[in-house]
């Protein structure tokens, strides 16, 4: 363990140890990648197998899912101002643009909770037929992401608060704005291959 | 839930076993607190962020795992060579073969091989600790407490007994209701994160934190098993954990996966399953494959043949062993065509290991062989787990396969790949590295006595099953009730005990050797050590290294030994960083642990509550900035000049 | 370091090896009776070649290795090179010869995969067209039903020589497979699907069949005794069922679905037109009606297994 520190380069990459956090959080990303697509083979393979249960063709909106996919992508990319923001020594900036983003991602979840709601009263459940079950777990793996994102940013805002900008605090940042696009890349899939093609098919 | 249905009741085995875990768990907080040693297992173990220290407590826990499995193993070896005895009825022994399987994969395999992992890879590299040396406490704690929730189902709740494969629809809600399948779910999901935690640190340790000097290609062959076994890792056991969360969200909460109603699929158990559990297959043999690369260079006093072609086959039979997963089913009747190509990925994989086994040969040509026990383990793999691959072949040939396939035929290929693999790699890797963890050797003498009953009980015991299969006898039943099967039964089940023997023999010979064997004076205890993990004082010191050397060739241990150089260079002395002992990793996976503890007897409120304490613990973590302490030069002397006897 | 004898006798596993296939005609698996076992025997044993070939290589050169380099007193220095590390010449050769052997392989086992989808051709076939035969488990018994005959038995099952059958696998519950070694090899029994397994029996005689696929507690019980006999015999035998056993019922059938063992039984109707365990709409069936039965035990004993396999 090697305390050297550069002096030059953004901050999370100036020690050692934030540069191994770094490339161990991409490497966690890798099995991420592949957790996900394990549930998007399991959906594919479910798909139309949903028994007595509607067809998802009529349950799927435009509308909703065209919502939480600009407030989705919209974070993303405040995120990455935020981040901009970091790289700058703002730290008032990452936390103003970190906000933003927390706030689209509540509106994201928010606009989830209420779909699958709906769907539940329309007689779509987890129980009640195998594409509804892979549905919701996908769905709600990926909801699931975004909640816990939103914590985990929320507790290092409370860190920038108390300790400013350094390069434990931007290292910290760096890695949950990567957390944070990842999740928009799966949105992306999951609009695609779950909405717009339901809605075709 | 009323107490009679809580724990196991009606079994005298199981209440003998209910009464030695009330004993032996007695015993020890006996003794702990008469010696007053609750503080020092604290201290010094139970909140360790040190590799050594967590590598030993992982082998240690794959010791016991080895001696619940192989309990399972004798019998049922017991039951099928005495049918008349009535030993186990058909409920019994459908628990103990799962649990022997499960326990052996998951519990045993595994962990000695990470136990090993964490123990050396530092050591062979040139690092101080792991990239992550809290996440691997985490880690470690994660798989204890998913090894100690599936040990207690025996008496708590009841065992599993769909198989270690759990094939649904057999283990889902309508036909296996109750805790046991949850058991097996809950301490595998458990686990299984651990270790995709420890593959992503091991991961970040070798690709970063290398020697100055050391380029991939001139890390040590089990270094390099270990990198491509935590590629497979990384990428094989988020399949394990969605398998794994589909069927526990089927089973507690009704969702349609895997279940006959509601247009479930349950085959897609099976191919999940099996996209994890291929490459788990090799996750546990490269890296035996490592061991025995290192002891055959080291006792033949020669370099290893064709280091390029040994990495590079493991890439490939890492590549290949994610292709492969059908050959499992081949007999779900997929068609001709799907069949066809699996059967030729599969025996693919034949190419790259027949290249290693060549180059261990041709590691022998010209060398000067000494005997010792890790070397008699790495000698008796070769010929041992040849017999095991062709037939793996065998296997491989899909039309074959209808016949060979759910017979004693695949039981006995697997338990040669995977003992003459796996654990005589276990074994040769615990005696090698032995006096490097504690000091010590094993004692030789008894070492060979341990070798040679496990080397002939292991084939008496599985040498016979061929034939079994090939005679028709099937997996997984529970009594010989074919006349002419009985023969080779009883066979076998001699052949498994003289494995049994030899298991207690090596047990013992921890004992002895711990009481009589002579203490380590240098680090090279072989004499012949090649890599970095010699160079340093035995016992090692908690920073690995005080100096690190500059390394650009292969084995550059024989070349410092050549030069007079060591690890202790006084005019380089620096101050070390090292990361703080933490109490935090037992206790956030205790909280998990509860909650899947909860989980497995489906009460949602302290599931969720210990969810809850789980996630507190990580944010806890979050906040908590203690990033270690430096270790001071003149310590550093003192420690390294009364090691070396300066 | 003193000499121990290495294992030594391991050498002698590729001879017991052969002396144990020379005297094991009497395995079911290396003793066909009929061409689908027969093309999985030739197959078998088309490759026992090459894996015996291999096994006196590797072990050969074992053992030349293992005795000529141990480490021993006077050992001339001239044969001990330390830094020998390669040789591209015979690392190409050892690669190149292995997948010589798997493309040597991977033909046979092509083209038998794709002619066991087609029901076998043999010279003294009686009839080109296949017998069709619905062969259905529920825990833990075996239904065959003959859809062109119109009879259903229970645990054992009739069939003619020199004719193919056309069996037709599913499962009222738990994953299984249907295994008849003699006549050839397995596959898989689900609910919810229907796969297709052609066997065909070239000489009389009763055979083991047996589910192979563990499924749970009965496991063991689940088995049945092929018997097959001549054409004349075989339809006899059909006629003999008409004429004297009692048609199936729903009620009947029902009961018999419930997890347990059951003795051999007859009847002059099939199971079929109630329900369809493979499709989509009948896989649940049986696990919707008996859902609380599936969680009692058994703990069935050695002896009654016995019984199960003794009742003829």
């Amino acid at each position: 363990m090697s305390a050297e520190e550069r002096t030059t380069g953004p901050l999370e990459y100036r020690t050692e140890a934030g540069r191994m956090s770094i490339l161990g959080f991409w490497i966690f990303l890798g099995a991420e990648v592949v957790l996900f697509a394990t549930l998007f083979a399991t959906y594919a393979v479910l798909f139309g197998r949903t028994a007595d249960a509607p067809h998802p063709a009529e349950l799927f909106e435009p509308s909703m899912t065209l919502i939480m996919t600009f407030l989705l992508l919209t974070s993303s990319f405040t995120c990455g101002i935020a981040i901009h923001e970091m790289r700058r020594g703002n730290a008032k900036g990452l936390a103003t643009w970190l906000i933003i983003t927390l706030l689209l991602g509540l509106g994201f979840l928010g606009a989830e909770i209420y779909e699958f709601v709906h769907y539940v009263h329309e007689g779509a459940t987890l129980p009640s037929s195998a594409y509804w079950s892979s549905f919701f777990v996908l769905a709600g793996t990926h909801g699931l992401h975004v909640t816990l994102g939103i914590g985990w940013a929320t507790l290092l805002l409370i860190q920038l608060a108390r300790r400013g900008l350094t390069n434990v605090t931007s290292r910290k940042f760096f890695i949950v704005s990567l957390y944070w696009h990842f999740l928009d890349v799966v949105w992306i899939f999951i609009f695609t291959g779950i909405y717009l093609i339901g809605m075709v098919i | 839930m009323a107490l009679d249905e809580f724990f196991v009741t009606g079994e005298p085995l199981i209440y003998a076993g209910m009464v030695s875990i009330a004993l032996v768990t007695s015993a020890i907080i006996f003794l702990l607190t008469y010696f007053k040693k609750w503080g020092w297992l604290w201290r010094e173990w139970l909140t360790t962020v040190d590799h050594k220290k967590i590598g030993i407590m992982y082998i240690l826990s794959a010791l016991v795992m080895l001696f619940r499995g192989g309990a399972d193993a004798l019998m049922m070896r017991t039951q099928l060579a005495f049918p008349g005895l009535e030993f186990l009825d058909s409920q019994h022994y459908n628990e103990i073969f799962t649990t022997h399987g499960t326990v052996m994969i998951i519990f045993m395999a595994m962990p000695f091989l990470i136990g090993l992992m964490n123990i050396i890879v530092p050591l062979q590299i040139g690092a101080r600790d792991f990239a992550f040396p809290f996440v691997n406490a985490v880690s470690f704690w994660a798989f204890f407490l998913g090894a100690m929730l599936f040990n207690i189902s025996f008496v708590i709740g009841g065992s599993p007994d769909a198989g270690w494969t759990s094939y649904t629809p057999l283990a889902g809600a309508a036909m296996s209701p109750g805790p046991g399948q949850n058991f097996y779910l809950m301490g595998l999901q458990l686990s299984g994160i651990g270790t995709l935690a420890t593959g992503i640190n091991l991961m970040v340790t070798i690709l970063k934190m290398r020697a100055p000097g050391m380029k991939l290609f001139h890390m040590p062959i089990f270094t390099w098993s270990t990198l491509v076994t935590c590629f497979i890792i990384v990428f094989a056991f988020p399949i394990l954990t969605v398998a794994l969360a589909l069927m526990t969200i089927d089973r507690i909460f009704g969702a349609q996966f895997f279940t006959l109603t509601g247009e479930g699929l349950p085959m897609m158990w099976a191919n999940l399953f099996w996209m994890w559990g291929h490459p788990e297959v090799y996750i546990v043999i490269l890296p035996a494959f490592g061991i025995f690369s290192e002891v055959i260079a080291t006792f033949a006093k020669k370099r290893l043949f064709g280091y390029n072609a040994m990495v590079w086959s493991m890439i490939i039979i890492a590549l290949l062993s994610f292709l492969v997963w059908v050959h499992h089913f081949f007999t779900m009747g997929a068609g001709a065509f799907v069949n066809s190509v699996f059967s030729v990925s599969t025996m693919l994989i034949a190419v790259p290991t027949g290249v290693k086994i060549f180059n261990w040969l041709a590691t022998l040509y010209k060398s000067r062989i000494e005997f010792t026990v890790p070397m008699l383990w790495s000698l008796a793999f070769i010929p041992s787990f040849i017999l095991g691959g062709v037939t793996g072949v065998m296997l491989g040939m899909a039309a074959a396969d209808y016949q060979f396939h759910n017979s004693y035929f695949l039981i006995a290929h697997f338990h040669y790949v995977l003992i003459a693999g796996t654990v005589f790699a276990c074994f040769a890797g615990l005696v090698y590295w032995y006096p490097k963890m504690f000091g010590h050797k094993m004692n030789e003498r008894i070492g060979k006595w341990a070798f040679w009953l496990f080397l002939i009980g292991f084939h008496i015991c599985f040498f016979p099953q061929y034939f079994l299969g090939l005679d028709g006898m099937p997996r997984r039943l529970f009594i010989t009730n074919i006349a002419e099967w009985l023969p080779l039964n009883v066979i076998s089940t001699v052949g498994a005990f003289g494995m049994g023997a030899g298991f207690a023999v090596f047990v013992f010979n921890i004992y002895y050797s711990y009481r009589y064997s002579e203490r380590e004076k240098t680090g090279d205890a072989w004499g012949h050590g090649r890599t970095l993990e010699w160079s340093t004082t035995t016992p090692v010191p908690f920073y690995n290294f005080a100096t690190v050397p500059y390394v650009d060739e292969i084995d550059p241990y024989v070349r410092m030994k050549e030069e007079g150089k060591t690890t202790f260079d006084e005019k380089k002395l620096k101050p070390i960083h090292m990361p703080s002992y933490s109490g935090q990793p037992i206790i956030m996976m205790s909280f998990f642990a509860l909650a899947s503890f909860a989980l497995v007897f489906e009460w949602i409120p302290l599931a969720i509550a210990g969810l809850l304490g789980g996630v507190a613990c990580m944010a806890f973590r979050s906040f908590d900035y203690d990033d270690g302490y430096y270790v001071q030069v003149d310590e550093i002397k003192r420690t390294e000049r009364k090691a070396r006897g300066l | 370091m003193k000499f121990k004898p290495l294992p030594k006798w391991l050498g002698l596993l590729p001879l017991s090896l052969i002396i144990f296939l020379s005297g094991c005609g009497q395995m079911t698996v290396l003793n066909p009776k009929g061409p689908v076992a027969q093309s999985q025997y030739d197959l078998i044993m088309y490759s026992l070649w090459f894996m015996l070939g291999i096994i006196v290589v590797v072990f050969g050169l074992f053992l030349y290795m293992v005795v000529k380099y141990r480490d021993r007193p006077g050992r001339d220095e001239s044969d001990y090179d330390p830094n020998l590390h390669g040789n591209t010449m015979i690392e190409i050769v050892w690669t190149v010869i292995p997948l010589i052997i798997i493309v040597l392989l991977s033909v046979p086992t092509v083209t038998t995969l794709f002619d066991l989808e087609e029901p076998p051709v043999t010279e003294n076939q009686t009839t080109e067209e296949p017998l069709v035969i619905h062969a259905t488990t529920a825990d833990w018994k075996w239904f065959f039903s003959y859809p062109e005959q119109g009879i259903e038995t229970v645990n054992y099952l009739h069939i003619p020589t020199d004719r193919p059958i056309e069996f037709k696998l599913t499962s009222a519950d738990a994953m299984t497979a249907l295994w008849i070694p003699a006549l050839g090899g397995q596959k898989y029994n689900m609910a919810g699907m229907m796969t297709k397994l052609y066997l065909q029996a070239d000489e009389e005689g009763v055979y083991d069949g047996r589910n192979s696929n563990f499924n749970g507690e009965g496991f063991a019980a689940q088995t049945f005794k092929v018997h097959a006999e001549s054409e004349d015999n075989f339809n006899a035998w059909v006629e003999d069922i008409k004429n004297e056993s009692p048609e199936l019922t729903m009620d009947q059938y029902n009961e018999l679905l419930k997890p347990g063992l059951t003795e051999k039984m007859s009847f002059s109707s099939t199971h079929l037109e109630y329900v369809q365990h493979h499709s989509n709409e009948g896989m649940g069936y049986t696990v919707e009606r008996f859902r609380e039965l599936y969680g009692e035990k058994l703990h069935l004993d050695a002896d009654e297994v016995e019984h199960q396999e003794t009742f003829d």
